[in-house]
């Protein structure tokens, strides 16, 4: 509402200050790390020359990584939407202290520290050692701490007052539950849907606090694959492996995040 | 008609799932976790361990560490995010704002791990800043490894998104309140610290205890510079991976996840605006 003309004033010179070093904060280690994922002998600069041999030995040893963590982040947000959505739109609705204390639970994996979150599961499941040590531990770990983002963006969707109405039409039509979940009130709030569906794959593909502990070392996640490259890689493997992460997650995200606000202009335009 | 209604049966069946799920895997977890140490110890013993961990001058330290790192990393970064969030909204044009949203809040999908590395690259032994200061004729100065190198890096991985909420908050600021406040003669200075930021107030809570309860339990970021300044997730993980000291473990994460959750329970009375929150 107040973009665009906000140009007529200048900003005051302390605050651009602040806005200019902070930009500059954010953007100056994003590039080194591009720089030495790509030089010969970082120390030297790039006076010794650029490679692409950093980046192939990521490949070799990591590889694995990067194709679970996506499947990973694709399971999550799959199970997420699937559950979540159908308990988003009973909490919207009912005002038992039940469902009161359901949302309390919800956000405990998100206040609670991961770490403790990881050792609670570790000491109680452990012993399952199948289970232990299958892609499927982390799996729940990521969804505990991704699904209360998506809940709580649809609940106020849901609980919007004109698609309740809506809901109530189509009920005196002679609609069905299954037939108004799926007809009306899904389809009213996917951009919603939407919007927490990106958080959910964000959230799950850069999760480390409790895939650290959840993992083993045949269920390595890029997170896990990249703090085990800063500890025991030199300085340009590490770099290298960064790049690799930047230029798979941000574009899959964007790509998301492309989608998610054409879903929102679409409805937005056909309200 | 539109009155919320009662839990029916659909209801139930809609919340099964999830509830089953966070039920299983986190509630009754959890308990065993509270329960860990007198079921491992017996149950004088395990008192015992809980008294003694409590009053441990070495895990103090670690959660006063973890505390304070918090504190001032949450407080700086609710500074610097409202003012480049206010920035965004007000004095830039609409193509600018874009890219540079999109800059900032690139960092969101980082695990704490790489921001750790980034510190090194900065402040490292093979930093850029220790490369500047030897070039500029002094020492090579290094501060990733300390106290400094912690603090960066948490302001680095809480920034992005305080700043899309104090973008977004700031967008939705009223003008008119502060038009009417300027043509009744208030100076600049005071349509700041009377209208804009009592406009800002909530999401400034709202963003304060998300950064604070990210802060308390961030273990990525402490993992990778392996700082010389403990914090409380190191000494966990130390304990139960290093020690296997399960019980001692089990009572740290207990005293670090009641305390994150204390302080997002006081910051959601403050503000009453629940969905805010996350």
């Amino acid at each position: 509402m107040s973009r665009g003309q906000g140009n007529a004033r200048r900003a005051p010179v302390a605050l651009r200050l602040c806005v200019a070093a902070t930009l500059f904060f954010v953007i100056t280690p994003i590039i080194l790390s591009i720089l030495a994922g790509f030089v010969v002998n970082y120390p030297t600069g790039l006076k010794s020359g650029l490679t692409t041999r950093w980046i192939q030995e990521v490949w070799a040893v990591y590889g694995d990584t990067l194709a679970r963590s996506i499947v990973l982040a694709f399971a999550c947000l799959v199970i997420a939407i699937l559950i979540g959505t159908p308990c988003a739109y009973a909490l919207s609705q009912i005002r038992s202290r039940w469902a009161r204390a359901l949302e309390e639970l919800l956000m405990m994996p998100v206040a609670v520290p991961g770490l403790a979150t990881a050792l609670a599961l570790i000491l109680m499941y452990g012993h399952f050692k199948g289970f232990r040590s299958s892609t499927a531990f982390i799996l729940v770990g990521h969804v505990l701490f991704t699904l209360p983002f998506l809940v709580r963006t649809l609940i106020p969707a849901f609980a919007n007052a004109e698609l309740r109405a809506l809901d109530e039409a189509a009920r005196t039509l002679g609609a069905n539950f299954a037939q108004r979940f799926l007809g009306v009130l899904v389809p009213a709030v996917l951009p919603a849907l939407a919007a927490g569906a990106l958080m959910v794959f964000t959230l799950s593909i850069g999760e480390f606090n409790l895939t650290w502990m959840l993992h083993t070392p045949l269920t390595r996640t890029l997170p896990v694959g990249l703090a085990d490259s800063y500890a025991s890689m030199r300085l340009e493997i590490g770099s290298a492996y960064t790049v690799i992460f930047i230029a798979v997650v941000v574009p899959t995200l964007w790509a998301l995040q492309a989608g998610a606000d054409a879903l929102q202009r679409y409805f937005t335009k056909n309200r | 008609m539109l009155q919320p209604r009662r839990l029916q049966y659909v209801h139930i069946a809609l919340l099964t799932p999830v509830a089953t799920l966070f039920v299983a895997f986190w509630l009754i977890p959890a308990f065993n976790l509270i329960l860990l140490p007198l079921s491992r110890l017996g149950v004088a013993e395990g008192l015992a361990r809980y008294a003694q961990v409590v009053g441990n001058a070495r895990y103090l330290e670690a959660l006063f560490n973890t505390f304070a790192l918090s504190l001032g990393v949450t407080l700086c970064t609710i500074v610097l995010s409202a003012c480049v969030g206010f920035y965004l909204s007000r004095f830039c044009s609409a193509r600018h704002r874009g890219w540079l949203l999109a800059v900032l809040t690139l960092p969101l999908s980082f695990p704490g791990v790489i921001i750790g590395f980034y510190i090194i690259l900065l402040g490292g032994r093979q930093g850029v800043i220790a490369d500047l200061s030897e070039l500029s004729g002094g020492e090579r100065i290094t501060f990733a490894y300390g106290f400094m190198g912690l603090f960066l890096g948490y302001i680095y991985f809480s920034l992005p998104r305080a700043i899309a909420s104090f973008a977004a908050a700031s967008d939705a600021l009223d003008k008119a309140l502060e038009e009417a406040a300027i043509t009744l003669g208030a100076s600049r200075w005071q349509v700041l610290f009377d209208v804009i930021i009592p406009g800002l107030r909530e999401t400034a809570i709202a963003s304060a205890a998300i950064v604070f309860a990210t802060a308390m339990g961030a273990f990525g970021t402490a993992f990778t510079l392996s700082a010389k300044l403990e914090v409380l997730p190191i000494t966990i993980y130390n304990e139960f991976t290093n020690y296997a000291n399960f019980a001692t473990a089990a009572i740290l994460s207990l005293l670090l996840g009641a305390i994150t959750w204390l302080v997002l329970l006081v910051a959601r009375r403050m503000t009453d605006a629940k969905g805010a929150l996350l």
